[in-house]
C-alpha cells in the first residue's frame, strides 16, 4: 500500500497540483464550473475534465460531491465504533461495513494488544445516542460470529479542529 | 435553517457524486426536475449558512503526499488539561477529539514526511509523560456521508 501511494503521488504533476489548490475549497457554482477552473489557471476545460478523471480513477479524488454538516442535519450523535474480527474477513466485512447508510468512515487499523484488541473503525451517525447504539447493534448483527467483541466510545469535545490542506 | 423538500433531494442526489462534464448543473436540474438557476441558488444558500461544508472534490490526503495517523492515549482525568494543552501546541495535530472511554484523547498526525510522524510521537511521549497507541489506516472501506435528510 505503501508503495502504491508513492507512486500515486509521483504521478501528480504541477498542472495537477495546481488544479487541487484550486478546487480544494470548492466548485465554483456557476454553469460550466470546470471552465472556470480553466480560464482561471490558463489551461482548456477539457485538460481540467481529464485530469480531475484521471485523479477519480487513480483514488486521489474519492468523489465529487456535496459534504454535509451532520451536526446541522440534526445528526449529533456520532460515535466511533470499534470492532475486533478475524483478520483474514477484515477486507469483506469492512467493505460490508463502509455499505451501510449511517457509517461514514470505515478503516482497519492496528491492534494494541491486550490493552486495544479491535482492528476495524466504523464512525456512526446519529441523531440520538439511542439510535447510535441501534446503529452499533446493527453492526452486529451484520457481523454475527465475526464479532469478537466491540465498544462505541463517543465524543465529548472536539479539542482541536483544523484543516489537512495542500499549501502552494 | 430550514431545509424544505427541494433542499433535501439535492443534499441526497449531491451526496453522492457531482459529474465532470461541460455543464454539470445542468445534467443534475433535468435528474432532479429542477430549474438549473434554482439549483445553483440553493447550493449557495446550503454553502452559506453552512448545510453543507463543501462542495467539490474529495480529495484523498494521503495521496497528495502527506503522512497521518490517529493516535489514541489514555490520560488522567485530573491532568487532562494539561496533556491537551501539550498535545495541540504541536502544528501537525490537526484534530483532537476527548471521547468517553479509557482511551479518552484520539488525534490525527498529519505531516508532510511520512518519515517525521515517528519523531512526533516521540517528542508528545516525552513532553506529555504518557504512551502514545499508533494506529495507522492499513486499509480504507468508505469515507463520505449518505445522510438521509
Amino acid at each position: 500500500m505503501q508503495a502504491l501511494k508513492e507512486d500515486k503521488v509521483s504521478m501528480l504533476d504541477e498542472t495537477d497540483r495546481r488544479i487541487i489548490l484550486a478546487t480544494q475549497d470548492g466548485l465554483p457554482l456557476e454553469r460550466r464550473p470546470y471552465d472556470a477552473v480553466a480560464s482561471k489557471l490558463g489551461i482548456s476545460a477539457e485538460e481540467v475534465m481529464q485530469r480531475l478523471r484521471r485523479m477519480s480513477d487513480d483514488g486521489i479524488i474519492r468523489r465529487i460531491a456535496a459534504v454535509p454538516n451532520h451536526y446541522k442535519l440534526g445528526y449529533t450523535a456520532n460515535g466511533m465504533s470499534v470492532w475486533n474480527v478475524p483478520d483474514e474477513q477484515v477486507v469483506a466485512l469492512g467493505k460490508q461495513v463502509g455499505a451501510l447508510d449511517f457509517v461514514s468512515h470505515c478503516y482497519r487499523r492496528p491492534r494494541h494488544l491486550p490493552a486495544w484488541p479491535y482492528n476495524l473503525f466504523a464512525m456512526v451517525h446519529a441523531t440520538s445516542r439511542e439510535e447510535a447504539l441501534e446503529k452499533v447493534d446493527e453492526i452486529a448483527r451484520l457481523l454475527g460470529e465475526y464479532d469478537r467483541g466491540h465498544d462505541v466510545l463517543f465524543s465529548r469535545r472536539i479539542l482541536k479542529k483544523t484543516g489537512m490542506r495542500l499549501t502552494p | 435553517m430550514q431545509l424544505d423538500a427541494v433542499d433535501r433531494q439535492i443534499i441526497n442526489a449531491l451526496q453522492e457524486g457531482f459529474p465532470i462534464s461541460d455543464e454539470p448543473f445542468t445534467e443534475v436540474a433535468e435528474k432532479l426536475a429542477l430549474d438549473e438557476n434554482e439549483l445553483i441558488a440553493r447550493l449557495e444558500r446550503l454553502l452559506a449558512d453552512k448545510t453543507l461544508t463543501r462542495f467539490g472534490p474529495m480529495y484523498q490526503a494521503e495521496r497528495l503526499g502527506g503522512a497521518f495517523t490517529l493516535v489514541a492515549m489514555s490520560v488522567r482525568e485530573d491532568d487532562f488539561e494539561r496533556v491537551a494543552e501539550i498535545v495541540n501546541s504541536f502544528p501537525e495535530v490537526a484534530h483532537n477529539y476527548e471521547r468517553e472511554h479509557h482511551f479518552n484523547m484520539w488525534f490525527v498526525i498529519a505531516t508532510e514526511n511520512p518519515k517525521h510522524i515517528d519523531a512526533v510521537l516521540t517528542e508528545i511521549e516525552l513532553d506529555t509523560g504518557y504512551s502514545c497507541y499508533n494506529m495507522p489506516k492499513q486499509d480504507e472501506y468508505f469515507v463520505g456521508l449518505k445522510l438521509a435528510v
